[in-house]
């Protein structure tokens, strides 16, 4: 056990006592990321992330966040630190500003250490459609550690960073956080600003937290949500976010997703929730079940609405105002050529799959159903919330499965969203927190609640996290 | 379900560049996917309206007054090529 073993909040204990500084946090964290066992970086900043702790170190009062390292998910731009979102379409770029969320993280005192892998552009499960590299599950490196947010996930269940940034579009966060056994938690849609994310499907993306225990999952949320000027979607946030202590569940109706927890969910899976919910309601919840009929087709309409979207998204990658180019005589050859020959397979599939549903005479058959279904899974959540406080399901329907498993079935890698997909597509509050094993491997929890219920939501989080006693660490760990 | 005509005009409205293996492979998996997308063409959607946005906001509107933008030297910064403080293209046909 050393500073790496410690929480985000234990750190800023730490901070504030005068016990470490921020330059030895930093440190202790930057020599774990340069060995970087399980490959979850793609870029450091270690001059900046040391100069940075020594000026929180040098301030007469402490930031609320105190000098403490943070992870961001290579999606998210930070200004002239290489940011690729996964992609050889933006190798070496520079961003000239820093995104939202970032920029509020750190002027809280958060210190950005690095660039976490991903799956390119942010379309996968796994990470390995990173055109960079595979990252390794911590607890087991011949397995993925999920996606796309899957260097984020495996950096901080590593203890190269306490926390780090992720971003959800249909599970991201949520999926990598069950698989390497920490939590993750995609807010509302529109509670964080997304300048400065590069965008995959702008009817969904939303940032979220990684960390190790939900109290820390909060903190890092509080300094992000609200209202930006640059971003029209983003809302201004009705109540501070909460740093959860409840202890019980009284009075909490829990229902438990009854369409995902039977077929195509593993056993082992399915009895470490079920494990749970029993915790959950020794701890004062009812537990009912609830049908969501609607929710198995959340998987075919976000494989319409997301493709969709990043067709119209990633048409500005052109090889013209930033990153590589194939060049060629003429603009239309050149286009062509740049993004046929930077693009990976599967943002190419999606690209594909996007554009021929928007086109003409297919348009009403599929981008125009897949809104519409989209239309009563937002019903069936708020009918399910007339009767109950918070959704239960498992947060991905497998633990990890071994690398190059599903590499070769484009849709048997989309199947690892099919939990995470609902909440998304209602642009609800959902988090994932870890709640046993399965042959070894970590298994998520997955709670959703109301738009807008991150406080009740992390607050019953918590108290179930302490009964559940989950221990992170993965074994081996040095 | 996707033939070679449909992937090509596909690619082509996508600006994607795509050989010929890539092609097949691409007709191949995209037929493969919609198999299962096509679950959603067979549901009862009558009367349902779609949903573009999930949660209510209102347009957002700033006072219109000049305010300082990039420099243009930070904005050209990242470029392939610069031509007269402007981002440099090849020919149109």
């Amino acid at each position: 056990m050393g500073l790496r073993d410690l929480t985000a909040i234990e750190q800023i204990a730490e901070l504030n006592a005068g016990r470490v500084s921020s330059l030895e946090l930093v440190d202790a964290h930057l020599e774990a990321i340069a060995r970087d066992d399980v490959q979850a970086f793609l870029a450091t900043d270690a001059e900046g992330a040391r100069a940075r702790a020594r000026e929180i170190d040098a301030m007469p009062e402490r930031p609320p966040l105190a000098g403490v390292p943070l992870g961001v998910k290579d999606a998210l731009s930070t200004r002239d630190i290489v940011t690729t979102s996964g992609s050889k379409m933006l190798e070496g770029f520079r961003p000239v500003y820093t995104a939202t969320c970032v920029a509020r993280l750190e002027a809280a005192g958060a210190v950005v250490v690095g660039k976490t892998n991903m799956d390119e552009f942010a379309m996968g499960s796994s990470t390995e459609n990173s055109a960079y590299k595979n990252t390794l599950n911590p607890w087991d490196h011949a397995r993925v550690p999920g996606g796309s947010s899957g260097g984020s996930a495996a950096s901080v269940s590593a203890r190269e960073v306490p926390w780090s940034l992720g971003s959800d579009t249909g599970g991201s966060i949520r999926q990598p956080a069950a698989l390497c056994g920490i939590v993750g938690m995609k807010p509302t849609y529109g509670a964080i600003s997304r300048y400065g994310l590069i965008a995959f499907a702008s009817s969904l993306d939303q940032v979220g937290p990684f960390a190790r225990t939900v109290a820390d999952a909060a903190l890092l949320l509080k300094h992000m949500v609200g209202q930006d000027p640059m971003d029209s979607t983003s809302l201004e946030w009705p109540v501070d976010i909460e740093v959860p202590t409840a202890t019980d569940l009284a009075g909490l109706r829990i229902g438990v997703i009854e369409e995902l927890m039977g077929e195509g969910i593993d056993p082992g899976v399915k009895a470490a929730v079920d494990a749970s919910l029993a915790k959950a309601e020794a701890l004062g919840a009812t537990i009912v079940p609830v049908s969501l009929p609607t929710a198995l087709s959340g998987l075919a309409t976000y494989y319409v609405l997301a493709p969709a979207e990043c067709s119209a998204n990633l048409a500005r990658f052109d090889g013209i105002r930033y990153g590589p180019t194939v060049e060629a005589d003429n603009l239309l050859d050149q286009y062509e050529l740049t993004r046929g020959t930077l693009f990976g397979p599967e943002v190419k599939r999606r690209i594909m799959l996007g554009t021929f549903a928007l086109a003409s005479g297919y348009y009403d058959q599929y981008y125009g159903r897949a809104q519409r279904v989209r239309t009563l899974i937002v019903r069936e959540f708020a009918k399910a919330f007339e009767g109950v406080d918070l959704l239960a399901s498992p947060t991905s329907p497998t633990v990890a499965f071994p690398i190059g498993d599903r590499t070769a079935d484009p849709y048997s890698m989309y199947l690892a969203d099919v939990c995470t997909i609902p909440a998304s597509l209602a642009g609800l509050p959902a988090l994932s927190i870890p709640c046993g094993l399965s042959d070894g491997l970590p298994v998520g929890l997955q709670l959703a609640g109301p738009a807008f219920s991150e406080n009740r939501l992390m607050s019953a989080a918590h108290a179930l996290e302490q009964a559940i006693g989950f221990n992170t660490r993965p074994p081996g760990l040095d | 379900m996707i033939d070679d005509a449909t992937v090509r005009h596909v690619a082509r409205l996508a600006r994607l560049r795509l050989d010929d293996a890539e092609e097949a492979v691409m007709r191949e998996e995209l037929s493969g996917i919609l198999q299962h997308i096509d679950a959603i063409r067979a549901m009862d959607l009558d009367g349902v309206e779609p949903t573009t946005h999930v949660i209510e906001v209102e347009n957002v509107l700033r006072p219109d007054e000049p305010r300082p933008s990039l420099p243009r030297d930070e904005a050209l910064r990242e470029a392939n090529d610069v031509v007269d403080g402007s981002f440099g293209v090849p020919r149109m046909d």
